[in-house]
């Protein structure tokens, strides 16, 4: 086990709220580490709508998801934050100094008198089918059951694979496994892909090959053998009529949908999965542990970026008491203090 | 105009729509669950419904975009599926009936 890190504060989600609170902390000289089950920084402006406009950001008529993200980023560069993407925050424990180790699902253990929940609507996990019984056929590994992903393609050499989805994860997958799976086979609810043209093409290409077969029909059923093995699925057509076909695999690639996740299990105060907080530091019942933008909920609020952005700023002020017991707190002006400018490595 | 929507145990809501809304946000804000979870921007596909008898073939046909969102729509049916974020509320479509479809 590596030895855990040491920091402020540890932020939980980088979206644009998680963003900006580095840069009211970094003002006040906290150290951020921040963590995200995502592989890049946005939240949902870079998951769900990286190239629609925002209209309702003060002082940016019109601005996309990516667009706002990247201003965010090189608004708060002088801090030097730490990230921590691709991994999803698991397990929050207070430790006897009174400070909380956070640890995610990749081992890493962040150290901080302050924990900021900035997830949103929690962790972006994939779309699961709502076939029944399918649980039970995840999590079996070497390439047989069900899987959300692909970590190595190895695991499907040799095996039959059956892919359900239209975007470029599916059509992705289909064309990389093709040539190393025993076979491969395509499900779609329509004849025709949302996925880039290009892999459309060499997907219809290796279909013209015989190498991947594609069929307009979804999955209704998972079929096991007696020790819970997947031995193949019920198959149902656009004229709806259903066969068996026979599978080691299936993967189902529909998108990333936002559940709570292990934040309901942080033993925080949660109403309706939103974490009630006081509208004066927005800390939650448990000291030390503050919520901010759409995971939080106060008379009032509205699940917008600009009252993420004010209640990450009252937050600060709260955090650094919290980490800075013993000093002074001077509320400053980033116009008029050069202490400040200097922070942001803007005075000559 | 009124909504009538079955969410997913199968119970009837009748909802008052508001002219120019959009369905997805009048059974949201009236308790339904739908996530909606990109807030109308017909990005995400997590406010799926089943239009039923007959209503699909009134309403306005879904755009490009919508056809691509649903790719990402668990149990799709053709003929039946859209995005309700995309289906705006207008007295033509006073009665149309909407079942919330599986998460």
């Amino acid at each position: 086990m590596s030895t855990p890190i040491e920091t402020d504060v540890a932020i939980i989600g980088a979206g644009p709220i998680g963003l900006f609170a580095v840069f009211e902390l970094g003002l006040l000289d906290l150290k951020c580490h921040l963590v995200d089950i995502l592989d890049r920084p946005g939240g949902q402006c870079t998951e769900l709508y990286p190239e629609k406009p925002i209209y309702d950001i003060p002082g940016l008529p019109i601005v996309t998801g990516q667009e706002l993200t990247n201003k965010l980023l090189e608004q708060i560069k002088p801090f030097g934050a730490q990230y921590h993407f691709g991994e999803m925050a698991q397990a929050l424990k207070k430790l006897p100094d009174g400070k909380w180790k956070l640890t995610t699902d990749a081992g890493t253990e962040i150290v901080a008198p302050v924990i900021v929940i900035a997830a949103g609507g929690g962790s972006f996990v994939p779309k699961r089918p709502p076939v029944p019984g399918i649980e039970a056929f995840e999590n079996k590994g070497n390439g047989v059951g069900v899987h959300y992903a692909v970590r190595k393609m190895e695991t499907f050499r040799g095996k039959n694979v059956l892919i359900a989805g239209g975007g470029d994860s599916a059509l992705d997958w289909t064309i990389n496994l093709a040539p190393i799976a025993k076979s491969l086979t395509l499900v779609h609810h329509r004849d025709g892909f949302r996925a880039a043209q290009h892999s459309v093409n060499q997907m219809r290409e290796l279909e013209k090959e015989g190498k991947v077969k594609f069929h307009v029909a979804s999955v209704k059923q998972l079929l096991g053998d007696e020790n819970g093995n997947l031995m193949g699925v019920t198959l149902s057509g656009a004229d709806k009529k259903e066969w068996t076909h026979e599978t080691d695999a299936f993967l189902p690639f529909f998108g990333l949908t936002i559940k709570l996740g292990p934040i309901a299990e942080f033993g925080l105060n949660l109403h309706e999965n939103l974490i009630p907080v006081d509208t004066a530091k927005f800390e939650s019942s448990t000291p030390g542990i503050f919520a901010i933008g759409d995971i939080n909920s106060y008379a009032g609020k509205l699940k917008l970026i600009l009252s993420g952005f004010h209640e990450a700023a009252l937050m600060a002020q709260a955090a650094f008491h919290v980490c800075r017991p013993n000093e002074k707190l001077r509320f400053q002006y980033t116009t008029s203090s050069s202490n400040l400018q200097k922070k942001l490595g803007v005075t000559a | 105009m009124k909504i009538v929507a079955t969410d997913r145990v199968g119970k009837e809501h009748v909802v008052e729509g508001r002219d120019g809304w959009s369905v997805m946000e009048i059974l949201r804000d009236a308790g339904l669950p739908i996530a909606a979870e990109c807030g109308g921007a017909c990005a995400c596909a997590t406010c799926h419904v089943y239009v039923e008898d007959g209503w699909y073939e009134k309403l306005s046909p879904p755009s490009d975009a919508e056809i691509d969102m649903l790719d990402m729509a668990l149990a799709v049916e053709p003929g039946r599926s859209r995005l309700s974020c995309q289906i705006v509320c207008k007295n033509e479509i006073d009665g149309i009936k909407v079942t919330v479809a599986p998460e």
